[in-house]
């Protein structure tokens, strides 16, 4: 008895749905009627989900698969709306449609004075249908789908003021950027279509379980398809080098930024590598691969938000060095440690965007930090949920990144290939994670007052907002819990739950225990340390300085973006003018266009002479008729005559 | 060289030299004049070929009434010489050529062809008067009804148009 | 006896004697002569064919032919007399009206 499980569609189905109504009718309803639809719809998604959890359990936990109808069959190749629900699936679907909810909620306050209310939930439910077809799709093809779609809810909502050039701008960056990666992602589909006949995760799976695994160094099919769909991951979960647009997407409403770039699409590629990991397994040089970017991003980010100035593009970059661990995580082997930290990445980058979203509201728009300061006692509320989230972030125990970063650094030391020099880099960025978000946390909320009170009135949030962010204020001190107790000898329910899936590809776990405890003794001292840095420099009166050196290129994300403009973009933007518009679109198309129009008009002008009006040039095109009818009838006496008189 | 070849080398003759005429004349009543010398030629053709009933009708309907008719028209219009206007370049200077192209085709079709055609000879009953008009009010009684109407129609027409407008 | 061929060579040099009057005259009565030497002979042909395969239905088109000439002289004529009124010449090269 599977009736929500037979149904599973519904799930996003029913997001869809609010996102048609409002963005048809929303236009002139009020705001509660927009809010009704916008939530109904997700609320009653993350019930379903619920239920759909509960009947998974009640069902023994088997996977589940239904295909629903035929959408492409083409020869013996068949791509169906195939939606399955297994124990990864289970943790993803929770995060999507619970933090989901909670963004939701918390938007209905945010954007409670902005202009094109209906419009912004429409995309936002959008943003739910894809990225719940994402998490359930049973095959490459339907997950792609979702994985465009997610692309495209990111580039409505980043370029949400429209109206702003930078806004529009880093919606198409945003787009384009991910594009590439998905140029990766279709060739990698590609590829395993030809390896394997067949997108479905199941059979294609199975197949690649019952292959030999291939050699460090050998840069077989699977290790090639492997790269190739990591590609699309770096798109679209922006690592190196396609990481450049989510630091712009913080053009977009803060809402968007917690739900997009922290916890939901930004996770998509380490879902993609999760659920491939049989692919990975089979392909060492590819989880390497992983491995390195995912370690060399943690790292690379961390030190572009040390020193940056605007509260949301620390948190940006800090959302990629993030990432960069998970991905670490899974290329060491450790899937479940990844996903762990997903989920409690999810609830702490939330939290902290939500409370900057809210800092920003208190403010009346300001993100300059260093115009801020003083605000502890102003805005309660916030600057405890805004300390929770920094404290879980910067892994002290017992909140619930502690567990997840742990595991993952863990992994990475006793991983085969150079885990040591991993494992060092990675704890340098956790000491400055820790370093930069206690600085976001001095400046913006300790400190004097550096905004004038006569222009900004600090204002606590109202409650739609505020009650979120409670909530994920306790999700993120519990949500490390489910694998707590493997720290004493008990037992790590997360990575269990998860090890039907993750099966014999799991590492994380190995090692001696003692090990483990030395690990995450050597990461609580290195958050600590970070900490104490930053309480040093930041905690009493701060003057800002100029920015010079060192600091100037940090500041300036070492001219990344420059360079891509410079080497990339420019030589493109000069070749479609120059090249395609000019001699292509121009010279050519439209020259055989007009050309054709031109020939036509000199064919009538030359025609035209026939029409002369003079009877006896009448009379000989009459007789040249009659001659060709005379030929024609007399041909077969002809032709043999005419022969004969030339020769 | 019998009588009838003879008779037909001068009848081929004078038809020919009567058309050369009829195109090298500039008043058009001499070219009516040399048409009606071309078809008296005819005429006697086909009395060489033995179908004295349609030489009977080529004189009688021919020479008689449509050439009479033409006469009657040039003299009507008061026409003249021609004048010498040369409008289209086409006609100049494609004419010949086209006329040539025209009449070799068909003379070569004929030479290649009619190796085997048994000579045209006079053949007394087979189309005499009598054969002809069983056969015009037998199996071309259709057609024959239908010129019937047609010269009906034909003589409306000229009627008509030859109205002065009142 | 006079071979078939020599009738339809005949026959084949007045048509294009016909057409060479047709093209160059000038006057439109000419023209309307010229037609009628090529109706003539064409129906030379059709007595030579007729009197050669020893068939009477030939000389029968050939009356057919002579009345519809003179049923289409007629008509044409008329049509004649009534364009040298209006154009008030017998030139057929006057008669351009339908020049572009």
């Amino acid at each position: 008895m599977q009736p929500l499980l037979d149904h599973l569609w519904i799930i996003p189905l029913l997001p869809l749905l609010g996102s048609a109504v409002s963005g048809l009718f929303g236009k002139t309803w009020p705001n509660k009627i927009v809010n009704g639809v916008a939530l109904g719809s997700t609320g009653l998604s993350f019930a379903f989900a619920l239920e759909a959890v509960r009947e998974f359990f009640v069902g023994g936990q088997q996977p589940f698969r239904k295909e629903f109808f035929d959408w492409i069959i083409a020869g013996n190749f068949r791509a169906g709306f195939d939606l399955q629900l297994d124990q990864l699936t289970v943790v993803m679907l929770l995060v999507v449609t619970g933090v989901g909810f909670l963004i939701h909620i918390y938007s209905t306050g945010y954007m409670a004075h902005e202009g094109g209310y209906y419009r912004f939930f429409s995309y936002l439910n959008l943003f739910m249908f894809f990225m719940l077809i994402l998490v359930l799709a049973a095959n490459f093809v339907l997950l792609f789908v979702g994985w465009e779609g997610v692309g495209l809810c990111s580039y409505l909502l980043i370029g949400f003021y429209f109206l702003r050039k930078s806004a529009s701008d880093a919606g198409k960056k945003a787009f384009i950027v991910n594009r590439i990666g998905d140029f990766g992602f279709m060739l990698g589909m590609f590829l395993l279509f030809r390896t394997f006949h067949t997108l479905d995760f199941s059979v294609v799976f199975k197949q690649v379980a019952e292959l030999q695994p291939e050699a460090m160094g050998q840069f077989g099919t699977l290790t090639v398809a492997a790269l190739l769909l990591f590609v699309g991951a770096t798109g679209k979960s922006a690592q190196i080098p396609l990481y450049v647009w989510l630091p712009d997407a913080m053009e977009g409403p803060t809402p968007v930024s917690a739900l997009i770039h922290a916890a939901t699409m930004v996770t998509a590629g380490v879902y993609v590598v999760a659920r491939s990991h049989i692919l990975y397994t089979h392909a060492p040089t590819a989880m390497y691969v992983v491995a390195i970017v995912g370690c060399a991003t943690a790292f690379f980010a961390a030190t572009i938000g040390l020193v940056q100035s605007d509260i949301k593009k620390v948190l940006a970059y800090s959302t990629v060095s993030q990432l960069g661990y998970m991905f670490l995580g899974c290329g060491v082997g450790a899937f479940s440690a990844g996903i762990f930290h997903l989920m409690t990445h999810a609830f702490f980058k939330a939290l902290l965007f939500l409370s900057a979203g809210s800092v920003i509201h208190a403010m009346g728009g300001e993100q300059d930090m260093w115009h801020m300061g003083g605000l502890s006692k102003k805005i309660k509320v916030t600057f405890w949920c805004m300390l929770f989230g920094t404290i879980a972030i910067a892994g002290f125990p017992p909140f619930a990144a502690f567990f997840s970063k742990d595991a993952i650094l863990f992994s990475a030391y006793n991983y085969d290939y150079n885990g040591k020099v991993l494992y060092g880099v990675g704890l340098f960025a956790a000491i400055m994670t820790s370093f930069y978000m206690f600085r976001l946390v001095w400046l913006t909320f300790f400190g004097e007052q550096r905004c004038d009170e006569h222009h900004v009135h600090v204002h606590e949030s109202p409650k739609n907002m505020t009650v979120p962010l409670m909530i994920l204020a306790v999700l993120s001190l519990v949500g490390g819990w489910v694998a707590a107790p493997a720290l004493w000898g008990g037992k790590d329910y997360f990575a269990e739950f998860l090890s039907p899936v993750f099966g014999a590809a799991e590492t994380a776990g190995e090692g001696s225990a003692s090990l483990e405890h030395a690990l995450s003794l050597v990461a609580v001292v290195a958050a600590a340390a970070g900490l104490l840095v930053a309480w040093r420099m930041y905690s009493a009166k701060v003057k800002r300085g100029p920015s010079t050196g060192f600091h100037k290129i940090l500041y300036n994300k070492y001219y990344v973006d420059e360079l891509y403009q410079a080497v990339v973009v420019g030589p493109l933007t000069w070749l479609s003018r120059n090249v395609l518009w000019k001699i292509v679109d121009v010279g050519v198309i439209d020259a055989a266009v007009n050309g054709i129009a031109t020939g036509t008009t000199a064919v009538g002008d030359t025609v035209r002479h026939t029409q002369s009006g003079n009877t006896r040039s009448y009379a000989v095109w009459v007789l040249v008729g009659a001659l060709v009818v005379i030929a024609i009838i007399f041909w077969p006496i002809l032709h043999p005559a005419l022969f004969g008189v030339v020769r | 060289m019998s009588a009838s070849l003879v008779i037909f080398f001068l009848l081929a003759a004078l038809a020919v030299m009567a058309a050369i005429s009829l195109i090298a004349q500039r008043h058009p009543i001499h070219s009516a004049l040399s048409l009606i010398v071309v078809m008296v030629a005819l005429a006697g053709l086909y009395l060489l070929m033995g179908a004295e009933f349609v030489a009977a009708v080529q004189i009688i309907v021919y020479g008689g009434a449509i050439m009479v008719l033409f006469i009657f028209v040039i003299m009507l219009l008061n026409a003249e010489a021609e004048e010498r206007t040369n409008f289209s370049k086409l006609a100049t200077y494609a004419g010949i050529p086209l006329a040539l192209a025209i009449a070799g085709f068909i003379a070569a079709a004929i030479a290649r062809s009619s190796g085997s055609l048994p000579a045209a000879e006079p053949s007394g009953a087979l189309t005499s008067t009598k054969t002809l008009s069983m056969l015009l009010f037998s199996d071309f009684v259709y057609p024959f009804e239908l010129t019937s109407f047609l010269i009906l129609v034909a003589i409306l027409g000229a009627i008509v148009l030859a109205q002065r407008e009142n | 006896m006079v071979p078939t061929n020599y009738y339809l060579i005949l026959s084949a040099v007045l048509f294009g004697l016909g057409i060479v009057a047709f093209v160059f005259k000038r006057n439109i009565i000419t023209i309307f002569m010229a037609i009628e030497l090529m109706l003539n002979a064409v129906n030379l042909a059709f007595v030579a064919f007729s009197q050669s395969w020893q068939k009477p239905d030939g000389e029968v088109f050939v009356l057919f032919v002579i009345v519809v000439a003179a049923a289409e002289a007629a008509v044409g004529l008329g049509i004649i007399i009534l364009t040298a009124r209006n154009r008030r010449s017998l030139n057929v090269e006057r008669v351009d009206l339908l020049k572009l």
